[in-house]
Formats: C-alpha cells, sequence, structure tokens
C-alpha cells in the first residue's frame, strides 16, 4: 500500500442497470458490513438503460470484498475501485451566503479566486456554484466562514480514468466466451 | 398463444422450466396462483405444508438432492416472512431456489396494506436476486431470469415477488427465447496459465491434501474428484457440506476437517505443503483461527465465484470456473506421485488419535445409534441431518458412498431442517430410503410437518437422537461456560404417541439392545415412522478445536475418566 492509499479515501465506480432497487441492493452491502459511505453520484451513462456510479468510502474500509460481492450483483455490470489509478475526479457544491452592501464585492471577489460562479443573487443573498475536487470546495468553504453561509449542497465525487482508457470495459472484451448453461445438475432448458 | 392470466403465466413459466414440484401455503394474496394450480396438474405437483419455513426447507433438499431447481410459494405478509429462514438457508449453502410470492395489491404497496411485508426489501441480502412484478406481460420473462440465475454459476435462491391484482391480469404469453442479463456472466472455464501453475504446484508438493466441498456435489465432479485424487495421490478431505462428494470407503478418504474434523484431518492440513481447495470456501468452521491456518502450505483455489477467491485465504494458484471444467483441465496435467512419507504420517495421526472409535458403555451412545444405521443400511440410503452434535455424529460415523447422499444445513446451521428436508429429498427420490437423522430439539421445531408425511405417504425413517437436551450448546456450556447448564435440558413429549397422533408409527429403544431391531422394524414397515433412540444425555462430540484456536491445537477424544476436558480458548 502507498502513502497515497492510506489518506486518500477509495474511489469506487460502477456501471448498473437502472431499474428501481438496484441502488438499494448496491448499499446493502456496504451497510452489512457497517462502512460509511461518504458520498455517492448516480447518473445516466453513456448507453442507454445503464447508470453510472461514483462512492468514496472511508480509506481505511476493507472494500475489496463489499467491491467483488457488489459485482455479483445481477444488477451491476461492472465495479472497480480506481484509486490508485490515474483519474480525473470532481465534485460541484452550491454554497448560499447571506450578504450586505459591505461585503457582496469581497464574496465576489472570493468567488473568482476560486473560478466559482454566481449562479443566483438576492438583495440577502447569494449562490456561488464551485467545481473542482473536494478539496477546493473545502477551502472556499473555509474561507468563505467568515460571512454567514446560509447553506452548503455538495455533489459529491464523480470520476473517471485519465486519457481513452474505458472505465469499464464490458465483459465481451475481457472474455469473449458466451454462457452456455450449466451442465447437470443445475440445467434449464 | 392464447392470453394467459398472471396466475396461468407463472405456472406455464415453471411447466417450461421443467418444475414438477412445488411445496407451499396459499392465502389471500397468492389465491389466483392457487387457482391455477389444478389447470396444470398432473405436470405439477404441489404440497400443502404446514409452516412456509418448511416449504422452502423441503424445496431447499429437493434442489441439493435432484439438481433441479426448488420452488415454493407463499402469500404475503407473514407467509413470505416466515419462508425468509428457508431462503436464508439456500443462500448460505449455495442451493438454487425459486420462491414465489404473492403480495398485497399494487395499490396498497407501500401502504400497509393488510399482510403487507417488503419481502423484496427484507430479502436483499439474501437472495441471489429479488424481482416485484408489476407488469403481468413480464412475468415469463422475469421467470426465466430467475431460474437462469438460481441455477446457474454460484447457485442461489431467487424471490419473485407477484401482487394479486397481476396474478388476475391477462396478457399474451411470450417465452424468451434467451436470457439476456448484462451484469450476469459467470466465468465456467479456468485460465490455462493457472492450471499449469497448479499443476507443477501438485507435481512438487510433498504433503498435499485435496479439500474437496460441496462444489464438486452441485457440479457433479465426482469422477473428477476421484480422477485426480488416484492419480496424483493425494489424500481428500471432505467439508460437511462437501461429504458424499467422494467415496466414503475409498482408501484415499479421511473424513471431514475442522471444528468436529477428524484429528489427522486438521494436523495433516496443518502440516501439508499444498492444499486442493475444490468447490469449498475456506468457513471459519474449518479453517479455525485464521491466521495459524495451514502455515506452510501454498494454495490452489478451485471457485466459481471470484468474491470466494482471496476472501479468507489468499491461493498461489487460483482456477476460477465451474470447479468440473477446473478438474478436467488440471487432470490431463497430473501425474502419479509416490509420497510414502506424507502416507506414513497419516497413519501415525490415525493409529495414534483414532477420533472416531465407539467406547464401550451401559448406556446407548448416540455415535453407536448411527454407527448401527450404517451397518443396517449399508449406506445405501440418503441420510438428512438436524443441526448440533447428531449431525457431527451423523458425519463422522457413516460412510457415504453414495453420491450426493447426504443433506444438511452447513451455513446457516438451521434447527428443524431435519423434517422438511427429509420430505424434499423423498419427494424427489420416490423409490429411494430416505433416514433423517433428527436432533429431540430440532425435531420439535418443526414436527408439524408429520402431518403433511402422513397426508403424502412418504415413507420417511426419522431417526431422533434423544438426548432430552440441546446437546450441542448444553456441550459448550459445559466446556466454556463452567458448566453453567441454562436452558439447554427439556422435558420431552412422548415421540412414539406423538408419532401415532400424526398416524405415523412410532418407536422406542431404551438400550443399545433394541437399537438395531428398531431399525430393521422401522426400515420393514411401508410408510412414515418416528424412532426415538433414547440416547446418553451427556455425551460430547469430539475431536473439537476449541472456539479462536488453530487446527493445529485441536483436541482429541478425551480419555473419559473424567467426561470434563481442559480446553483453552
Ligand atoms: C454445528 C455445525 C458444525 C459444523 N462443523 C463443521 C466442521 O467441523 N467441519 C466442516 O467442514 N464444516 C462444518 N460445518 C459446516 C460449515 O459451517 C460450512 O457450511 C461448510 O464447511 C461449508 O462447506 P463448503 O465450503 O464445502 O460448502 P459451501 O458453503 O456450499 O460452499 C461451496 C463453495 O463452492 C463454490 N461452488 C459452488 N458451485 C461451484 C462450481 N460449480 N464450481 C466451483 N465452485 C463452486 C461456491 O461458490 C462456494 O464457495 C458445521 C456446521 C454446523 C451447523
Ligand atoms: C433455529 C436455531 N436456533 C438455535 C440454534 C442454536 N443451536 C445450535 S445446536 C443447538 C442444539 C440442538 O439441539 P438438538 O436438535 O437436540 O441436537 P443435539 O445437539 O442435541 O444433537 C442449538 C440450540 C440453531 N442452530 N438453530
Ligand atoms: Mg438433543
Amino acid at each position: 500500500m502507498s502513502q497515497r492509499d492510506k489518506i486518500q479515501p477509495h474511489t469506487i465506480i460502477a456501471l448498473v442497470e437502472d431499474r428501481p432497487g438496484v441502488l438499494n441492493r448496491i448499499v446493502s452491502k456496504w451497510r452489512q458490513r457497517g462502512f460509511n459511505i461518504e458520498s455517492l453520484a448516480v447518473g445516466h451513462s453513456e448507453t442507454a438503460g445503464l447508470s453510472r456510479m461514483t462512492f468514496v468510502v472511508d480509506a481505511n474500509t476493507d472494500a475489496e470484498q463489499v467491491v467483488k460481492q457488489v459485482d455479483k450483483l445481477v444488477d451491476v455490470v461492472n465495479i472497480r475501485d480506481i484509486s490508485t489509478e490515474e483519474i480525473v475526479s470532481r465534485e460541484m457544491a452550491m454554497i448560499k451566503v447571506r450578504v450586505d452592501a459591505g461585503n457582496r464585492s469581497h464574496i465576489i471577489e472570493i468567488a473568482d479566486l476560486f473560478r466559482a460562479s454566481i449562479v443566483d443573487v438576492s438583495s440577502e443573498s447569494v449562490i456561488l456554484e464551485v467545481t473542482g475536487d473536494e478539496a477546493k470546495v473545502d477551502a472556499l468553504f473555509e474561507l468563505l466562514s467568515d460571512y454567514t453561509v446560509i447553506e452548503l449542497v455538495r455533489t459529491g465525487r464523480v470520476a473517471m480514468l485519465r486519457g481513452s482508457a474505458v472505465s469499464h470495459p464490458r465483459d465481451e472484451d475481457e472474455e469473449p466466451e458466451r454462457f452456455q448453461g450449466f451442465e447437470p445438475p443445475y440445467s434449464v432448458k | 398463444m392464447a392470453e394467459l392470466t398472471g396466475a396461468q403465466m407463472v405456472m406455464e413459466s415453471l411447466v417450461r422450466e421443467g418444475t414438477e414440484h412445488v411445496f407451499g401455503i396459499p392465502g389471500g394474496a397468492n389465491l389466483p396462483l392457487y387457482d391455477a394450480i389444478p389447470q396444470y396438474y398432473p405436470k405439477v405437483r404441489h404440497y400443502l405444508v404446514k409452516h412456509e419455513q418448511c416449504a422452502a426447507h423441503a424445496a431447499d433438499a429437493y434442489a441439493r438432492v435432484s439438481g433441479k431447481v426448488g420452488v415454493c410459494f407463499a402469500t404475503s405478509g407473514p407467509g413470505a416472512t416466515n419462508i425468509v429462514t428457508g431462503i436464508a438457508n439456500a443462500w448460505m449453502d449455495s442451493v438454487p431456489l425459486v420462491c414465489i410470492t404473492g403480495a398485497v395489491i399494487s395499490a396498497l404497496i407501500g401502504r400497509d396494506g393488510f399482510q403487507e411485508a417488503d419481502i423484496t426489501g427484507i430479502t436483499i441480502p439474501i437472495t441471489k436476486h429479488n424481482y416485484l412484478v408489476l407488469d403481468v406481460a413480464e412475468i415469463p420473462k422475469v421467470i426465466r431470469e430467475a431460474f437462469h440465475i438460481a441455477s446457474t454459476g454460484r447457485p442461489g435462491p431467487v424471490l419473485v415477488d407477484i401482487p394479486r391484482d397481476v396474478f388476475q391480469q391477462k396478457a399474451e404469453f411470450v417465452w424468451p427465447e434467451k436470457v439476456e442479463l448484462k451484469g450476469y456472466r459467470p466465468r465456467l472455464y479456468p485460465d490455462p496459465a493457472e492450471v499449469a501453475k497448479a499443476a507443477e504446484l501438485i507435481a512438487e508438493a510433498k504433503r498435499p491434501v485435496i479439500l474437496s466441498g460441496h462444489g464438486i456435489i452441485i457440479s457433479q465432479a465426482y469422477d473428477e474428484i476421484r480422477e485426480l485424487a488416484e492419480k496424483a495421490n493425494i489424500p481428500v478431505i471432505t467439508t460437511l457440506l462437501g461429504i458424499s462428494g467422494f467415496p466414503g470407503t475409498h482408501p484415499l478418504y479421511m473424513g471431514m476437517p475442522g471444528m468436529h474434523g477428524m484429528y489427522w484431518n486438521n494436523i495433516a492440513i496443518h502440516e501439508s505443503d499444498l492444499l486442493i481447495a475444490a468447490g469449498m470456501r475456506f468457513d471459519d468452521r474449518i479453517t479455525g483461527r485464521l491466521k495459524d491456518f495451514a502455515p506452510n502450505a501454498k494454495i490452489i483455489h478451485m471457485e466459481i465465484d471470484p468474491a470466494e477467491i482471496g476472501k479468507n485465504v489468499r491461493p498461489t494458484a487460483t482456477l476460477q470456473g465451474d470447479v468440473r471444467n477446473s478438474l478436467r483441465e488440471l487432470n490431463k496435467h497430473v501425474q502419479h506421485v509416490e509420497r510414502p512419507d506424507w502416507f506414513a504420517r497419516i497413519e501415525g495421526l490415525r493409529r495414534d488419535h483414532p477420533s472416531i472409535t465407539i467406547r464401550e458403555t451401559a448406556d446407548v451412545l448416540p455415535q453407536y445409534v448411527i454407527q448401527k444405521l450404517y451397518e443396517v443400511t449399508g449406506g445405501d440410503c440418503y441420510v438428512v441431518t438436524g443441526v448440533g452434535q447428531h449431525q457431527m455424529w451423523a458425519a463422522q460415523f457413516f460412510w457415504y458412498d453414495k453420491p450426493n447422499s447426504f443433506v444438511t444445513s452447513g451455513g446457516l446451521g438451521t434447527m428443524g431442517f431435519e423434517v422438511p428436508a427429509a420430505m424434499g429429498v423423498q419427494a424427489a427420490k420416490p423409490g429411494e430410503l430416505v433416514w433423517s437423522v433428527c436432533g429431540d430439539g430440532g425435531f420439535q421445531m418443526t414436527m408439524q410437518e408429520l402431518a403433511t408425511i402422513a397426508e403424502y405417504e412418504w415413507p420417511i425413517k426419522f431417526a431422533i437422537i434423544n438426548n432430552n437436551s440441546l446437546g450441542m450448546v448444553r456441550q459448550w456450556q459445559q466446556l466454556f461456560y463452567s458448566n453453567n447448564i441454562v436452558a439447554t435440558p427439556m422435558r420431552n413429549p412422548d415421540f412414539v404417541k406423538l408419532a401415532e397422533a400424526f398416524g405415523v408409527l412410532g418407536l422406542r429403544a431404551t438400550c443399545k439392545e433394541e437399537v438395531e431391531p428398531v431399525i430393521r422394524q422401522a426400515m420393514e414397515h411401508d410408510g412414515p415412522v418416528v424412532c426415538d433412540f433414547q440416547v446418553k444425555g451427556d455425551e460430547n462430540c469430539y475431536p473439537m478445536v476449541p472456539p479462536g484456536a488453530s487446527l493445529g491445537e485441536t483436541v482429541d477424544l478425551p480419555t473419559y475418566e473424567d467426561e470434563r476436558v481442559e480446553v483453552t480458548a
């Protein structure tokens, strides 16, 4: 285990069937072990009918066994822990801050510094939208703590491999042989 | 094809999957399904049990011995929750089961409808997959998939929950040509490089043992495992669930390992330099203290489930795939090796530690009953067991030459399995002799099924090993809880009268002389029989690996001057 693994949480990505209950089945495997999921992002993938998930779980978690068990779920096409791979990972956050005539320009300055955009303005508040890794979001939130933060919401991390590699190589590529049906005793007609 | 109701679709799909026997109980939510049953008789026969748990266990045992998928029906709410233990049992022991439950009408789901229980939610952790069907037209596809998932790869239970109104709706019956599941494609053939590596390990090994598991029975690799053992000249140890996967009287057969395994096996594993694990999952009952398990051994793991590989032990060579395919490949590459030192060492252990001797006593020892059962039947029968001491003795004192003839609850350890499981076996094997070795505790958990057994005239022979005790737990209290005996002694009913009340023949043996005649009389009777064997109540089961100990610290048979052996955890 490299130094990096020890401090970095696990980033796990999954390609799953877009069906009711799939999230429940996956999360159930983590729950059974008492593992906490730090963040979870789900949305459509490039293929119709398949969703893409990104999980972040604590670095101390024995993720390997759970990942294997999740991979067995019928609704899960593929899952992998990409913590030690070259990846791009981002999250988005919105922060609603109380403003007045006196501090509005300071807050806009801070937003600029973080390349955050202001997506909503009212006489008493602004909403900042920021994208980056968790550290960047944390840093912005930290700076804004001198002001009154009304709300913070974060999407959780989304991640993919760098370069042209496919994050979820489909089984067909790995293993040409198709399932032929089980020989006796458990044969299906 | 004409339009069918959802219920007819279920039955039609079962027929297409080759289901002939179903166990279950009707109720409000699955009444439409029961309404359709007569139309499919006698292609599909339904057996009415007395508790849904028993429907699931019967289907489970049926599957184990028939090699087909077991099927059970239950209604919503309490019917569905009653099968949960049966599903968990099948899940732990990799048994293919399709459970079809009725659900409250779709409009009531999630609104605390009468007899609603979220059974798909409840069973997520103990099924390979489950379905809630809300569109009647999906039923054939769902049932087809359910059978496919249950029976392929590592087998397991699948639950299909169908609301009452969906059973009643009609649609065209469309049977899918094939099953398309993107996320499910079990790998069946091992990597040739790993096969070669395994063959090399076997050629180099000085002290190899084969650990033959349930996977051998599941894949029916009896010939293949035997070929490996004989060709490479390697002794064979079977796990509890692997028993009857390798002939019990074969000269290379060594019995069971683990917590109540043979002393010589545990020491042999501890000293071994190569474990060849075939279709077994290194359960903690087998490994003892994991960190000191087989400290000198390299491991070849033949396993179909990727999540089992590396879970408890790190293999040197991994043959992922159906173990029968893996063995066929491997057998091409192995050669005969004489291993005189290794066999001499094992012979020495067997001589110095005769783990399964039965001492002379005035009382009826439980082991003596099992030994007599073996002598009288010649091993030509199916043996079903409950969970506890009697289960261990049935594993130790009976030699299973008949493939797949030992049916027991291993992973979940479900007391009460002995009665319904015997029904499943007898339903699958009508002309065959079925002996169920029961605990007096376990028998009383499911004995209401004697009514079912009498009704269907299943000629099952029950041997209650009656120690008036939850014996296995009593043993632990004695050995590890300072002999503080709490809630394990039992005042039992009169099992003979009880049997008679159900219309079943009841017999009793209270002394050694009566044991064999009772067994013979039971076998001469054409119908079901309950035999009450009143055995020495405080007998303990050995050898034993104390909890937390390693296999190297196995405690062998005590000297019996003092029943209480010193064992330290
Ligand atoms: C009171 C009690 C005491 C017990 N004591 C002992 C004991 O002393 N010793 C002992 O051995 N057991 C004991 N057990 C049983 C133990 O708990 C386990 O159930 C048992 O050891 C599991 O055996 P197994 O790994 O062979 O079977 P399973 O648990 O059924 O595992 C089978 C394995 O084979 C794999 N497999 C399935 N099909 C295939 C295929 N086609 N190809 C390849 N792989 C396949 C599966 O994926 C799985 O990993 C005890 C149980 C009880 C209740
Ligand atoms: C359903 C269930 N409840 C509790 C247990 C815990 N347990 C394991 S063995 C055992 C005693 C079994 O007693 P009996 O059936 O009489 O068999 P014996 O050990 O006496 O042979 C108990 C209570 C269990 N395995 N299953
Ligand atoms: Mg008992």
